[in-house]
């Protein structure tokens, strides 16, 4: 099975560098699924879990904000923050989830409203990825 | 001459607490500095990536539009100012205020003319008692501070200038060359320089279109140049600090060598006039 180099990177650290076969993300304009030799690409990626298959094993990681660079033997996706599923506190996720959707329930001006909606992205995102 | 020794004594034991103190400052300016430095090199593949992946769509692409690739008529610049929120880190923040109001000075004639974005303490404190504008400040950063914690900064600063709340952006810190030099530096953020660079350039497919994604990547990679001067100004903070607190111990140690010695002279001068005051008493006598 051929596979490549996948490297996810954010201001702070490296946080995921493995040899993969298949990475599944989610752009802005759909689903992707990523296979090596790929048409070189660029996007931007939304909030949501990105899904790396080596092997046999399958890993998980909850990713924000950020795009995705693929070449062909190499994906890289940068982002404001990715964590792993070992990573992530699940109470810290759970009451950001409940603070985001007060806010959200509130409807206050606009500004508010859409760091609100990002917050619960956010937040649902990381409990995504805690419970695969 | 006892009540003199006894003060001398004094001012000795006072010299040598404060000794103390400036040398664990040194030592935990020492440790911090290093992880500081590890945290500037921790985010340098980010930025760099970042940097490439702009670089290839400016060179790939022909005449790619963009506020923040435009250059205006200057009616009004931002100055983004790095300083720390605690002193007694020797020329640290004196060097980047001096730099920042003599340019202010030289290049506007009124306040209305530039605004001010602060982080840290002693340079919020500053701009206010000089009644300058500030737009935004942030104050006690941590002393390893995660993107997250700039973001609301980074993020003002950048969507600031797409609005056309000004024309300009510099960005003032302090660039760390090593423990012992820093350098007060000034560089123009906004609009962005040519993202040129010699990068091999990859022919990559964009979605949903090259303007779609650099109107995405811009932002961020101003904001990420912006987290890395503030990584190197924490740096160069504790690099002053250390350097600071290291001649502030050496110079502790000198007095407290002198006042030793001064001690010493009196404590001798005391016995030799004791031993001649017996020996006049004893021939008075016989």
């Amino acid at each position: 099975m051929s596979s490549f180099l996948v490297e996810i990177v954010t201001p702070e650290r490296k946080v995921y560098a493995e040899t993969a076969n298949m990475v599944s993300v989610s752009g802005v304009e759909g689903e992707l699924g990523i296979l090596p030799n790929h048409i070189p690409l660029v996007t931007p990626l939304r909030i949501a879990p990105v899904v790396i298959k080596r092997g046999n094993k399958v890993d998980v990681i909850a990713v924000n904000g950020g795009f995705i660079e693929v070449r062909r033997d190499k994906i890289v996706i940068l982002a404001e923050s990715a964590e792993l599923s070992t990573d992530i506190n699940i109470e810290r996720a759970e009451a950001a989830k409940q603070r985001a959707q007060q806010r959200l329930a509130a409807k206050q001006d606009q500004i508010d409203f859409r760091r609100a909606e990002l917050a619960l992205q956010r937040a649902m995102n990381r409990l995504h990825v805690k419970q695969k | 001459m006892a009540k003199g020794m006894r003060d001398i004594k004094r001012e000795i034991k006072s010299k040598q607490n404060t000794k103390q103190i400036t040398k664990a400052m040194e030592m935990v300016a020492a440790s911090r500095l290093r992880k500081a430095q590890e945290a500037a090199q921790a985010s340098r593949p980010y930025a760099e990536k970042l940097k490439e992946v702009v670089a290839s769509i400016a060179a790939g692409t022909r005449d790619v539009k963009h506020p923040m690739l435009e250059t205006r008529p200057v009616k009004k610049t931002g100055y983004l100012v790095i300083t720390s929120d605690r002193g007694l880190a020797g020329g640290y923040n004196a060097n980047i205020l001096r730099k920042v109001t003599l340019t202010i000075r030289e290049k506007h004639k009124s306040s209305d003319e530039y605004v001010l974005f602060v982080i840290g303490r002693k340079g919020r404190d500053y701009f206010r008692r000089r009644n300058m504008p500030i737009v935004e400040e942030v104050t006690g950063l941590p002393d390893a501070p995660s993107f997250a914690d700039i973001k609301a900064v980074a993020n003002a600063a950048v969507k600031n200038f797409s609005e056309g709340a000004y024309d300009e952006l510099y960005i003032y810190y302090n660039e760390f060359v090593n423990a012992i030099t820093q350098i007060p530096t000034a560089v123009r953020l906004l609009p962005l320089e040519e993202v040129g660079g010699n990068t091999a350039v990859t022919s990559y497919e964009y979605e949903p279109s090259p303007e779609g994604v650099l109107e995405v990547l811009l932002p961020k990679y101003a904001e990420t140049l912006i987290y890395s001067a503030v990584l190197d100004g924490k740096a160069s903070e504790f690099g002053a600090r250390m350097t600071a607190m290291g001649s502030a111990t050496k110079n502790a140690t000198k007095i407290i060598n002198q006042l030793t010695l001064t001690y010493n002279r009196a404590r001798q001068a005391a016995i030799t006039q004791e031993i001649s005051e017996i020996v006049a008493g004893a021939n008075a006598q016989s």
